[in-house]
């Protein structure tokens, strides 16, 4: 076991900038996230809160154990997607302790819109129950929406991953054993009165929570029926007369403690399948994560300088140091948990895409996690390496990534370029989470590679047509395709989007991958059968 | 010595007689009443006798169920504490026919010095300084007024029999005179079965200076120095120190002269109290001093002269009680230092000291002072006794040393459940004058406001509280993290009787900031331990004691505790909602009996319909007190289920006189 220690100055100029330069992307993202944590606007919070309502993340406090850490996912979610801001795409989401066990809570926020789903909020819903099915977590819904938002019913309510997965889930869960209950603090209306009814059990706020296939309005239309919401779908109908909810909570403070002691009768937390030992902090300072990454995205950085601030004790058994060096991989220990880390130091080869491969393979046999730092342009081009086999090579490292049935946690600490972003855990490979650090930049190559592709390809037909293409017209034509990428490659625009669980403070990795872990511990983990691997 | 000895007392007292009987290798034997069959003093005994119910009357005042509790058990000798019987000496004689040795002087002894009018003649009689004033027997309101005019106004009215300030007036303008008398006299007659009152003149500068004496069945009588009681609320000892601050020898020596020619007049055995009015309004002069009243008995502040002397003056009445002589002669009794005794109390300072029994959740005293008490934490004050919950005595070479060492004292001790004076006393510690030794028994009435003014729950006690009642550890791993900015939660607590609602907000490891409206105020460097929790705010460094007992809170921060009570949402009453103002019926069957109809007054579990399903016969009853506003159901009627039968409306159930609800 190797103790790692910083090999940065950390009074150079450019180590400075570094600082500089993410302390000022920690800020902005920080200030953003302040006005996301809001969530809808003063005078919305002002009328819920008038109705004896508690604001949701008050919601979530309140129903987490007090001082219990709240792993939060997608609250960057719907960030300048919808023409008026949604935050957090109206549903918080995110994994806390209640009653001492790790639950996944899905609070409707209903200063935003009303609480109506968008389509990335049911993204986001599917996500978070994603998370909780894969990880064997409990789910709680604070329920208070208006269901589906109607002017995008068509990027709602058909599709597969669309409205009715949320109760499909609900019921597969349900069928696995994973507790679901709901705790209506609101309107539920619709499709939204499935959450409560296709719940475990169900908590109702008097006077306050409505469950109806139809609100009072639609039934006039439909049938003539004049009826007021309470008695239509209030807590009372339904503790008393329909059974839909269990149980009548007088308020949301009452309402949430009933929850509490739902989750406090489901016993105790499943125990870890692996085995743990004491956490000790790392010996290097969290704080120079902030200036590890160079602020000129072409200058490399040793990854060992990140793992050395994240693990315990700093301590890194490094495997195969010497071989295929451009992909760091070995074992350490993150809160006392065994963990097995593979971390780019460059372009992936053929060498160092085999030795991923045999590195995955060991930690699947020991059942440790694995935990990928991304910072990849993509695996070597060039004939040299074709003819080395290096597609091969790196469908291995693919194959061993897609089949391991270890929970694979993934941070994005610079680029997540092209297949580099496959053999890397990126995010259609099922990491339990994905995170990224607010200069991390993903699309399918880097914006210049892209421009200079598209630009031969134009050079080649105008010249081929026997035309000429000036240097000053070629930059014009990069240009649209350089802004696009540096749009569409920035970590808000891919959180926009929930290609990711969240952008995270680099200094708060540890805890992160911690807690990410912790939360994967829930679910037992399986033993691992890997496919072909093309020899 | 005496094999076994009966203490016919409770409380403190009784488990102070216990410590030194079992030093001395004497067996004990408590009594105890109903209400303190789980008291400290009867865990305390070798054995223990039920004497009867709580009243002070059929328990600790039935001499003859003691004296019969004291044979059975085989005692030799009573020890009656104080208070109760202690002065009783009816009490006396029937112990001692029983043949059993009384601890304390003689019943005569008692008799000469209870009633004052003659204590006093006979005091002058034996060269000891009393107050001008007329103590005999004519008592028409006339005369009693004249001699008042003589004696000259400010003059005191006090009932022959009294005591502890019941029966006494102080009378300032003559035309006063006439409804003090009355009052003096009614209260006289009540409390004391004596209508007879004595006037005396009023000391406008009054100082409370007694002389501890001692006297044996030998002829020995000596003084163990003097205490000063001046601090007095309603006459009542709040805190009392020895010796006397500004005492000078001559007027020592004069004082316990007279103390000691006084015990000797009434022939005078075991532990006694000479009581001095004292001029203080200038330098305590040898002609400036008089015999007020004698206690015949050990008294409540005895701890202050053992303090000083290092005596142990229940030890000294055992052994004279037993017939030995004083263990020391005049000139071997020491004087060492200084020393001041505090007595702590269950009563509300800010509600004009009402007495405030209850349970005592916690009850924890710090080190540095001697600690005599009959409670522990889970006891309860009753309302029977004497709310008394501690006395705490502090000792140092030095009166500025040693009261600041009872401050300190005062300002950890905690004690939650139900109100105390430890904050007064606090207060009172503090006070210039008294600090000074510039004191008088109207201290504590002037300064009163200012002693036991009581502001709002401050932030770090609010803090420390809101840790306890939600279990909150700041050293967790992950106290409280989130992705982006912290985690921030409302914490409802009530605290005498108030919501205090802050929010908390976990700002990092160890740092949490307490927030009320737009007011922020940030805590660093927060550590709970066992029964302790520290913070560190602006440049002040926090320590608390803190306990939880159930859903109850108790905070001690600088000297002050704060209780919190905890809300439990779970504990919230359903409210009644519109439907339970509908009783319909829960399955179809036959209405075998409905008790009421429209405009119906009924209480909360009222049955207002029976039906009969499946064989059996259900009630239907008000889910809370009301009015039955329509009845759609008549007996004999089949219901179907979800017929309406009843509506109903709550409310206020008028009262209808005194009938009762079976």
């Amino acid at each position: 076991m190797t103790r790692l220690t910083s090999k940065l100055s950390t009074n150079t100029p450019d180590f400075a900038a570094n600082v500089a330069r993410m302390t000022g992307l920690v800020e902005e993202f920080g200030a953003l996230a302040e006005t996301v944590i809001l969530g809808g606007d003063e005078k919305s919070r002002a009328r819920h809160v008038s109705r004896g309502k508690l604001l949701p993340r008050e919601r979530i406090t309140r129903l987490l154990d007090p001082g219990s850490p709240f792993l939060e996912l997608g609250l960057f979610a719907a960030h300048g997607v919808y023409g008026s801001d949604i935050p957090a795409a109206g549903v918080i989401g995110g994994i806390g302790r209640v009653s001492g066990r790790d639950c996944m809570i899905l609070c409707n926020d209903a200063t935003v819109k009303g609480g109506t789903y968008y389509p990335l909020t049911v993204k986001k819903h599917l996500r978070a129950q994603e998370v909780a099915e894969e990880n064997n977590l409990p789910c709680i819904y604070l329920v208070d929406s208006g269901g589906a938002n109607l002017p995008n019913q068509d990027e709602v309510f058909p599709d597969r991953d669309h409205f009715g997965r949320i109760f499909y889930n609900q019921a597969r869960m349900s069928a696995k054993g994973i507790t679901q209950i709901a705790v209506v603090m609101g309107s539920c209306t619709a499709g939204g009165a499935y959450v409560p009814a296709m719940s475990d059990q169900t908590i109702i706020v008097r006077e306050q929570g409505t469950i109806f296939l139809a609100g009072p309005p639609l039934v006039k239309a439909a049938t003539g029926e004049v009826v007021d919401a309470e008695s239509l779908g209030g807590g009372d109908t339904h503790t008393r007369l329909s059974g839909v909810a269990d149980y009548l909570a007088e308020n949301d403070a009452h309402a949430l403690a009933l929850a509490r002691q739902a989750v406090r009768n489901l016993g105790a937390p499943p125990a870890p399948s692996i085995t743990l030992r004491e956490a000790a902090p790392p010996a290097m300072d969290a704080e120079g994560l902030l200036g590890v990454v160079p602020t000129d995205p072409k200058i490399p950085f040793d990854i060992r300088e990140i793992i050395g601030r994240i693990v315990d004790g700093s301590d890194f058994e490094e495997f195969k140091e010497r071989f295929g060096t451009t992909l760091v991989c070995g074992f350490a220990h993150i809160d006392g948990i065994p963990v097995g880390i593979v971390g780019n130091n460059g372009a992936l080869f053929s060498e160092s895409s085999e030795k991923g491969a045999h590195f995955i393979e060991l930690c699947c046999q020991r059942r440790a996690p694995l935990l990928f730092l991304q910072n990849i342009t993509g695996f070597m081009v060039g004939s040299k390496y074709e003819a080395g086999g290096i597609a091969a090579d790196g469908a291995k490292l693919v194959n061993a990534v897609s089949t391991a049935a270890v929970p694979k946690i993934t941070v994005v600490v610079g680029g997540s370029f092209g297949a580099g972003n496959y053999g890397m855990c990126g995010r259609a490979f099922g990491p339990r989470f994905m995170w990224m650090w607010p200069n991390a930049r993903i699309s399918v190559m880097g914006g210049e590679q892209a421009a200079g592709v598209l630009a031969t390809v134009r050079r080649a037909a105008i010249e081929g047509r026997g035309g000429a293409w000036s240097a000053e017209e070629e930059a014009s034509f990069k240009q649209p395709v350089l802004d696009q990428f540096e749009t569409q490659s920035h970590p808000l625009y891919a959180s926009a989007r929930l290609w990711d669980d969240g952008i995270i403070d680099p200094r708060t990795t540890r805890d992160v991958v911690a807690l990410s872990l912790r939360a994967a511990l829930n679910a037992a983990i399986g033993e691992t059968r890997f496919g072909v691997f093309r020899m | 010595m005496f094999a076994k000895i009966l203490i016919a007392n409770r409380g403190e007292i009784a488990c102070r007689v216990i410590e030194t009987a079992r030093k001395m290798g004497i067996a004990t034997v408590a009594v105890y009443s109903d209400a303190d069959a789980d008291a400290r003093h009867r865990a305390l005994a070798d054995e223990a006798v039920r004497i009867g119910p709580a009243p002070v009357s059929e328990s600790y005042l039935n001499g003859e169920r003691i004296i019969e509790a004291a044979r059975a058990a085989g005692a030799q000798a009573i020890h009656p504490g104080y208070g109760f019987l202690s002065e009783n000496p009816g009490f006396v004689g029937a112990v001692e026919a029983a043949g059993l040795a009384f601890i304390g002087p003689s019943a005569a002894s008692i008799r000469a010095m209870g009633l004052k009018d003659a204590a006093k003649a006979l005091m002058a009689e034996a060269g000891v300084p009393v107050v001008p004033g007329y103590h005999g027997a004519r008592q028409d309101t006339d005369f009693l007024a004249a001699e008042a005019d003589k004696i000259g106004y400010p003059v005191l009215i006090k009932a022959r029999a009294g005591g502890g300030g019941k029966g006494m007036r102080l009378v300032e303008d003559p035309a006063d005179f006439a409804a003090a008398l009355e009052g003096a006299q009614r209260e006289g007659q009540s409390s004391f079965g004596d209508a007879a009152v004595l006037i005396e003149k009023y000391i406008t500068t009054p100082r409370h200076i007694e002389v501890q004496v001692f006297g044996d069945r030998h002829g020995n009588v000596v003084h163990l120095w003097e205490r000063d009681c001046s601090l007095q609320r309603r006459h009542q000892k709040v805190i009392e120190e020895a010796p006397a601050p500004g005492m000078p020898p001559d007027v020592r020596a004069a004082m316990t002269g007279a103390a000691v020619r006084a015990a000797r007049a009434v022939d005078y055995h075991n532990a006694g109290t000479i009581e001095f009015i004292v001029d203080g309004s200038g330098p305590l002069r040898p002609d400036g001093f008089w015999f007020m009243e004698m206690n015949t008995r050990l008294q409540v502040e005895h701890p202050v002269t053992e303090a000083i002397t290092g005596l142990d003056l229940v030890e000294w009445q055992l052994r004279v009680a037993a017939g030995e002589a004083l263990p020391l002669a005049q000139d071997e009794i020491p004087l060492n230092g200084h020393a001041f005794e505090a007595r702590v109390y269950a009563e509300d300072p800010a509600k004009g000291f009402l007495p405030a029994p209850g349970p005592l959740l916690h009850v924890a005293f710090p080190d540095g002072a001697r600690v005599d008490t009959g409670v522990r934490g889970g006891d309860r004050i009753s309302a029977h006794y004497d709310p008394m919950i501690a006395k705490l005595t502090t000792h140092a070479a030095g009166r500025a040393e040693a009261l600041f060492r009872l401050r300190q004292a005062l300002g950890r001790t905690h004690i939650s459940g139900t109100s105390t004076n430890l904050g007064f006393l606090q207060a009172l510690c503090l006070d210039p004058d008294f600090a000074a030794g510039r004191m008088d028994t109207g201290l504590i009435g002037r300064e009163q406001e200012a002693l036991t003014h009581v502001g709002p729950p401050d932030d770090a006690a609010t803090l420390f509280g809101a840790l306890a009642a939600l279990d909150l550890d700041p050293a967790r791993p992950f106290f409280g993290f989130r992705l982006w900015g912290s985690a921030s939660r409302r914490v409802e607590l009530v605290s005498d009787g108030q919501l205090v609602a802050r929010g908390l907000r976990l700002l990092g490891p160890r740092q949490i900031a307490v927030e009320d409206g737009g007011r922020s105020v940030t805590f660093e460097a927060v550590t709970i331990g066992p029964d302790w929790m520290r913070a560190r705010q602006g440049g002040r460094n926090l320590l608390a004691r803190v306990a939880k007992v159930g859903s109850a809170v108790s905070v001690l921060l600088d000297g002050r505790i704060t209780d919190f009570a905890v809300i439990d949402p779970l504990a919230v009453e359903p409210s009644g909602g519109a439907a339970e103002n509908r009783i319909a019926a829960p399955m179809t069957g036959l209405v075998r009996s409905v008790p009421v109809e429209a405009g119906s007054q009924v209480a909360k579990g009222d049955i207002l319909v029976v039906l009969e399903a499946m064989k059996m016969e259900h009630s239907l009853r008000a889910a809370s007190d009301g009015v039955v506003q329509a009845v759609h159901c008549a007996v004999g009627d089949h219901v179907s289920d979800g017929t309406l039968l009843v509506e109903f409306a709550p409310g206020e159930r008028q009262p209808e006189g005194e009938e009762a609800h079976v």
